[in-house]
């Protein structure tokens, strides 16, 4: 058996990580790999398709079910899903009260204390949207995540999400062993979205790992609730994924102590793309039509 | 009502006086908007029905009077077992007064541990700054030479990271780079005082054994022929220390006590303060991991501790508070089996008396019934002594024991005619034990000062045994493990036994006829 890698994929809301993700661990899989996921999100999508379910049952909502934590076998929480991907959620409380962060510790204690991290090879956490707080960086601590792989897109927030991650990858690297694998665009069709990524990486001290084209075939599967290497194996997109597994897989112990920057070196970069004009001072705040008064 | 300053009142007189009873009648009357008495007690009669008791046990969301203390405790009780260390928990003030009152209140000696005190900017920002400023005062002001990191609710619900922040705080100068500064994570929300213990004692041990956190390579084991003993979480841990240490010397056994307070909870009165006395060398605490076995007194304080131990390749075993002639025996077989020493004939002996003296007083505690209460690894200890003495454990509960608890106290129950009658009462607290007192009676209850209102409540005899005792002073100063411990938990159980006998034969030719002077 190989050593237990672990990785997790970090990135702004909605930019297609649970799908980037799910898709990269299920072309891991077909190559031979055992993997765990491990759902770090309280909406819980981060399996939906390896499992074809709508929403796995998490750990926190079976946990507050039998009382506590403490009243959970590994089985009730573990479901094996395609290409034998075993898969867990953390889950949290409902938008507004509770503390989601907290939830993800309390799972990933479980999760070590139980042995469900034995005969793996990879394991792999997907955390949503920006580190808010200590709990969503329980993944990138000492003895966790080996490498963190950032998905963005040449969206400006996009990036400032991925600068605000490679901060707090940056906040653990010198304590612990976490380290910036790359980034992966996934693409938006935004204008100079390759070149920008590329640039981003340069800056941040590490490699755009792939660029994912757009395509379709990733919505029709993901309608289906299966990922596009089980969808449609043969399709160029499924190539990509399998490509961007490849990489992943041989980028291990390659990952860099990152060098975030600051929110004007950030615009900066887009200016110099030409995706933003140089600000004249004078005109911020103004609307459209007074503007063209 | 005022008080005269040439003879000052005791409080427990004062308020018995005419003018506090009127003036407590009146506040009652005009402000606390009573029920009328024959009401209350209606109800109070209710609460001891059989009804009340099965609402009582069909409670989901609600624990009254839980029987177990929070991890820090725990971790801070662990910590102060080590040469010149002090506690440090990591999160807010008020947690800390609670340790240290606590700890004082039984032991009657002061506890030192300081907190990071968080506050509300702690809390949104993390607790990083008061990290780096608090083990800097502490390594200024008093001069330990070790800082034992825990963690309080606060500084887990925000995910303070204890290792990074540890290791930033050095980088800032906080403590030199090569000082000692193990740490563990203690949510006081998961588990009880035995789980801090444990977590606390696991990342001690982490430190010293696996590189000093990256200051040195992790240290390679050479085994030795020497025995390491962790105690648990105890009460008695200043007697019981003492005890097994005597015990090992007269065995001849080369040994090393992992987390020894029995100094510091019993420092002497000589006119020099010792904020440290005694504790485990940190010498002694790296080169235990060579030892040849380790051997825990209490398996629940020490479950994650004894795997941690064993993963480096040492034999381990775990006992559950050992209390009587056959505890004692394994603890002893087992120290010989693991050290290829003989049990020397002065112990055998000492076995002898504790043997004699159980058959002296055999009569009286035979077929008595028992309730008892407390630590998982306490109530195993003592219902195991109370089947062996011919008592009948008849409830058993623990708030911190769970289903692997339940499972080992019904087998000891199993294996006994004694037991016949014992039930296992695993999670439930003690407004559930009030209930059974008062539908299924026993004879005597054995718990911590706590126990004290459901004696008053239930009328049943307390006899004070586990943690807290507050209100009985210099209990763990006397050993409950070994032969000689044995026999002080007879003596205690025995004196209440004769206690409730002459207080209810204190009236002649009412309730006495026989004018007993001998028991």
């Amino acid at each position: 058996m190989s050593a237990l890698r672990q990785i997790a994929f970090y990135g702004k809301g909605g930019i297609g990580k649970s799908t980037t993700s799910q898709n990269t661990l299920a072309a891991l899989a077909q190559m031979g790999h055992r993997i765990l996921i491990v759902g770090c999100d309280p909406k819980a999508d981060s399996t939906r398709l390896i499992l074809h379910a709508k929403a796995q049952d998490t750990i926190l909502s079976l946990a507050a079910a039998a009382g506590s934590v403490e009243d959970l076998e590994i089985e009730d929480v573990m479901k094996i899903g395609f290409a034998d991907i075993r898969c867990v959620e953390s889950g949290g409380p409902e938008p507004g009260v509770g503390c989601a962060g907290r939830g993800v510790i309390t799972s990933i204690n479980f999760l070590e204390e139980n042995g469900a991290y034995e005969d793996i090879d990879y394991v792999s956490y997907d955390v949503l949207g920006d580190v808010v707080c200590g709990g969503f960086a329980m993944p990138i601590r000492e003895n966790k995540a080996q490498e963190i792989y950032i998905v963005m897109s040449g969206e400006m927030m996009a990036m400032y999400a991925a600068n605000n991650i490679a901060k707090g990858i940056l906040k653990y690297a010198n304590s612990g062993g976490v380290r910036l694998g790359g980034l992966i665009c996934n693409e938006r069709k935004t204008d100079k979205e390759l070149e920008l990524a590329e640039n981003l990486a340069q800056k941040l001290g590490t490699q755009l790992i792939y660029f994912v084209p757009r395509d379709n075939i990733v919505q029709h599967a993901e309608l289906r609730r299966m990922s596009v290497i089980e969808y449609a194996p043969e399709s160029v997109q499924a190539g990509h994924y399998r490509a961007l597994a490849e990489r992943i897989h041989n980028n291990a112990g390659k990952g860099v102590i990152p060098s975030p920057i600051s929110m004007d070196e950030l615009e900066d970069m887009l200016m110099e793309h030409g995706i933003m004009q140089s600000i004249d001072e004078t005109k911020v705040g103004l609307t459209a039509a007074e503007l063209a008064a | 009502m005022t008080q005269n300053a040439e003879k000052v009142i005791d409080h427990f007189e004062l308020f018995r006086g005419e003018n506090y009873q009127q003036m407590l009648a009146e506040k009652r009357q005009q402000f606390e908007n009573p029920h009328d008495a024959k009401r209350v007690q209606e109800i109070c009669d209710w609460t001891r029905s059989e009804d009340y008791k099965e609402k009582n046990f069909a409670r989901e969301a609600l624990t009254i009077n839980p029987a177990k203390a929070c991890q820090p405790l725990g971790a801070v009780f662990a910590a102060v077992g080590f040469e010149g260390t002090i506690p440090f928990v990591h999160g807010s003030q008020g947690c800390v007064a609670y340790y240290r009152s606590h700890l004082s209140r039984h032991f009657k000696e002061p506890t030192s541990c300081v907190s990071s005190s968080m506050t509300e900017d702690a809390a949104v920002f993390g607790g990083l700054n008061n990290m780096i400023d608090g083990l800097a005062n502490t390594y200024a002001m008093y001069k330990p030479k070790m800082i034992a990191v825990s963690t309080t609710c606060m500084a887990e619900v925000i995910g303070d990271d204890l290792n990074a922040f540890i290791k930033t705080a050095k980088e800032k100068g906080s403590v030199p780079n090569e000082f000692d500064v193990p740490f563990a994570h203690t949510p006081a929300f998961v588990g009880s005082h035995v789980t801090g213990y444990d977590n606390a004692m696991k990342g001690i041990l982490e430190h010293f054994w696996d590189g000093r956190a990256g200051l040195e390579p992790k240290t390679e084991r050479q085994p030795t022929d020497r025995i390491n003993i962790i105690g648990g979480f105890d009460g008695y841990t200043v007697g019981n220390t003492r005890e097994l240490r005597r015990i090992l010397d007269l065995m001849g056994i080369g040994y090393t006590i992992l987390g020894d307070a029995s100094s510091v909870f019993d420092t002497p009165t000589d006119g020099t303060f010792r904020m440290y006395d005694g504790g485990t060398p940190l010498k002694e605490v790296a080169d235990a991991v060579h030892s040849k076995a380790t051997v825990s007194m209490q398996e629940f304080c020490t479950e994650k501790t004894l795997a941690f131990i064993g993963a480096h390749g040492q034999a381990v075993q775990a006992f559950n508070h050992p209390i009587g002639v056959g505890a004692t025996d394994e603890v002893l077989m087992a120290l010989s089996r693991l050290s290829g020493r003989d049990i020397p004939d002065e112990l055998a002996l000492e076995r002898g008396r504790l043997v004699d003296a159980i058959a002296d007083s055999a009569a009286h505690i035979h077929g008595k019934k028992f309730a008892l209460y407390g630590d998982p690894d306490l109530t195993l200890g003592l219902t195991a002594f109370l089947l062996e003495l011919g008592a009948e454990p008849v409830h058993i509960l623990s708030t911190n024991g769970g289903h692997h608890w339940e499972q080992k106290v019904r087998a000891l129950l199993d294996g006994s005619p004694f037991g016949s009658e014992g039930k296992v009462y695993a999670g439930r607290d003690l407004w559930h034990m009030r209930s059974l007192l008062f539908t299924e009676p026993v004879d005597f209850l054995i718990g911590n000062t706590y126990g004290k209102f459901l004696e008053r409540d239930s009328g049943t005899p307390l006899i004070r045994i586990g943690f807290p005792i507050f209100d009985r002073h210099h209990h763990h100063r006397y050993p409950v493990w070994g032969y000689q411990g044995g026999l002080n938990v007879l003596v205690k159980i025995l004196d209440k036994i004769f206690d409730t006998m002459d207080a209810n034969t204190n009236q002649p030719s009412i309730n006495d006829y026989s004018y007993d002077i001998i028991r």
